[in-house]
């Protein structure tokens, strides 16, 4: 009764707070700009079921999308098994789900062999970063926490496994013994070959086996409140993020509605826009860019795809379409805790451009796209980019010379070189 | 030019509309090796009898670097002046010469007042292939060559538009080789996003470099172009690696020209 007792208060305390730093996430993230990403529901779904749930989009790198595939797979189906961990907690019971017979052994079996699979896939993803030391998981933004964060997450789900393995290796040893409480069920391909190594005294197996449940279920609520300070929050938002995704050709950019009824009233004098929505031009910090874009960065798993295909990366700029989430997930935080310990009020002097993002970093982008086609997840770090610069642009003046040359060329012939609008047909001319 | 290259204003003088409307762009007007391309670009539209026309002087720049380079502002200034132009003269078709202007025009100009069903002249030139009004005869032999194509990304990447200039190759008979990184995953010329226009930020090396780099290790024969911005950088490139002799970098147009000995 105690166990079930102290079982519902983790587990509720767990629970409610992680729903408070979801929401304080939900909240930073509606401290952006309004965007209509509500059309074409069935479009949107589609994406989301295609890119998210079938990872259509990992499959350009076989490997780790072979591995990856097999945690993330683990992830959805054993958490079934989490359910009878729940029931089994909240009502004492022990292997609740046992009724089902034949299905039950058949669920175990899988929940077995998924584990094993998560358990070798995040060892080969440890070795990956830390002994291979692939090129994608390093660069400037890859400082010490990322790092750190990424082995805690694979440590984890080693350990979860581990423990999951563990657990059943025990079951199944008091079973054979007969033990009272350990009716017999469940298949156990991978843990079967774990009994001989545990001690064979009841007492012991029975702590084993609890030790290794608590341990499990404690680990996975803790890993849930982990989350909201992780780059591993993707497994929740790479959902939404699809769902909300750009629809539209990747070439094209978004025309500013508060610009159109500027050129409109400067054209045509008699022009009375509809509504006038006052704000800066662009964006300069965090809250100046769209909640879309915010949302972006709260899923951004920090893989690197983006950075390992950004032309100016590759040859040594330093611009990374990383970093740019990196960068703006702190910042939005920052502000969010800003929020929560100063007032709503609070200025603190600082902004995503310069303070985090330099201006070296956003006049190197070619807006190829790469980073968006590239990212798993649809994020759009070319937006935020582009949203940077109308401001240097707009607000500010501050473009690269030559920048201002080519705009000046616009401007006064009608094309970004200095040449007389009157040749423009002269090609015609020769042959 | 050996006939007359006809304009709107001709046109509408004449009380004639074109079927399509060629938009010629910046780079395609001024810059040398471009109006080379441009050129090629109407003697295909002469050859197969489309009627078309040119803006001739009446052009002017989309705003495509403008709005890659954050000046909103002007960006929509050239587009409403362009759009007024295009809707006075009732255009419903426009084939334009670089990528650029065809994602500005097809993706951006709608919003602003200007629907038109646009189209790249690699997509043109595909049509006219399926339609079996272009072949590749009685010009140059493309057979068996070995061309590498260089995706531009505001043609790729940007609008999904990635077999249209690989047809045209593939009807030379010509042996079309893929750099390692080609279509959705090609790499940058290193002249989007207003670059063309800039120096580049420090780095190790030039975005130009790197893809050349990659075309030379195809081996190839000629490397096909689509824009008039990858054009140049790619022709640096090669100058720069000395294989001017070698290696001609051609855009898709030309290529098709010279098949039909236009």
């Amino acid at each position: 009764m105690l166990a079930q007792i102290i079982f519902l208060v983790i587990t509720l305390a767990a629970i409610v707070l992680f729903t408070i730093n979801l929401r304080k996430i939900i909240r930073n993230i509606r401290l952006g700009k309004s965007a209509d990403r509500n059309d074409q529901p069935q479009k949107r779904l589609m994406t989301m079921l295609r890119v998210a749930f079938g990872q259509s989009k990992m499959v350009v790198r076989p490997i780790p999308a072979f591995l990856h595939f097999f945690v993330y797979i683990g992830f959805v189906i054993i958490n079934i098994e989490v359910v009878e961990i729940m029931i089994d907690g909240v009502f004492g019971t022990h292997r609740i789900f046992h009724g089902l017979g034949g299905l039950y052994d058949f669920l175990i079996a899988s929940f077995e062999i998924l584990a094993f699979t998560v358990w070798v896939a995040c060892v080969i993803f440890l070795i990956r970063r830390n002994v291979m030391k692939l090129k994608r998981f390093s660069g400037v933004e890859m400082t010490s926490w990322p790092k750190s964060d990424a082995n805690y997450i694979l440590i984890t789900e080693i350990l979860l496994m581990s423990a999951f393995l563990m657990m059943n290796a025990a079951d199944l040893k008091l079973q054979l013994l007969g033990s009272s409480h350990y009716t017999t069920a469940g298949a156990f391909p991978i843990s079967q070959y774990l009994v001989n190594l545990l001690p064979s005294s009841e007492n012991a197996l029975v702590a084993i086996e609890r030790g290794c449940w608590w341990f499990h279920i404690i680990g996975i609520l803790a890993f849930l409140n982990y989350l909201p300070y992780s780059k591993h929050f993707h497994i929740l938002f790479a959902f939404p993020n699809t769902y909300f995704s750009n629809l539209e050709p990747k070439g094209e950019f978004t025309n500013m509605a508060s610009v159109t009824n500027e050129v409109k009233a400067m054209l045509d004098p008699s022009f009375v826009p509809a509504e006038a929505e006052a704000g800066k031009f662009g964006a300069k910090d965090a809250t100046d860019l769209s909640w879309v874009n915010l949302m972006n960065a709260y899923t951004c798993t920090e893989c690197g795809r983006c950075t390992s295909v950004c032309p100016a990366n590759i040859t040594g700029k330093l611009l990374s379409p990383r970093k740019i989430m990196m960068d703006t997930r702190d910042r939005i935080t920052e502000i969010g805790k800003n929020i929560d310990q100063k007032g709503a009020e609070h200025q603190d002097e600082k902004s995503l451009l310069d303070d985090y993002i330099t201006r070296e970093e956003i006049w190197a982008c070619t807006s190829c796209n790469a980073c968006v086609e590239a990212c798993p997840v649809n994020i759009d770090p070319l937006q935020i980019i582009m949203e940077l610069r109308r401001f240097a642009v707009m607000e500010e003046s501050q473009a690269p010379a030559s920048i201002n040359a080519m705009l000046g060329n616009i401007e006064n012939n009608q094309a970004p070189w200095k040449y007389s609008p009157a040749d423009r047909f002269n090609w015609a001319q020769e042959d | 030019m050996e006939f007359k290259v006809p304009t709107m204003a001709e046109l509408m003088a004449a009380g004639e509309e074109p079927e399509i409307l060629f938009w010629v762009g910046c780079a395609g007007s001024y810059d040398e090796r471009a109006q080379k391309i441009t050129r090629d670009i109407c003697k295909i539209l002469h050859h197969v009898g489309i009627k078309y026309a040119v803006l001739g002087t009446e052009e002017s720049c989309t705003g495509d670097p403008a709005k890659r380079a954050g000046n909103e502002f002007l960006f929509q200034m050239q587009a409403m002046t362009n759009i007024e132009v295009l809707n006075a003269y009732n255009i419903k078709k426009i084939v334009t010469g670089c990528p650029h202007c065809f994602n500005t025009i097809k993706n951006e100009y709608p919003g602003l007042g200007g629907s038109y069903d646009v189209i790249h002249h690699t997509q043109l030139i595909q049509d006219l292939i399926n339609e079996g009004k272009l072949k590749a005869e009685g010009g140059e032999s493309f057979k068996g060559k070995k061309i590498t194509f260089h995706d531009p990304c505001y043609l790729g990447r940007g609008n999904g538009v990635y077999e249209a200039p690989r047809k045209a190759l593939e009807v030379l008979d010509a042996q079309l080789v893929e750099m390692k990184r080609c279509k959705s995953n090609g790499l940058c010329c290193g002249a989007g996003g207003a670059q063309m226009f800039k120096e580049p930020e420090k780095g190790k090396k030039d975005i130009n470099v790197e893809r050349i780099e990659e075309a030379l290790e195809t081996n190839p024969q000629f490397i096909a172009a689509g824009c008039p911005f990858c054009m140049t950088m790619l022709s640096d490139g090669i100058k720069l690696k000395d294989k001017e002799q070698e290696i001609k970098v051609l855009d898709i147009a030309e290529i098709t020209a010279r098949a039909n000995g236009l």
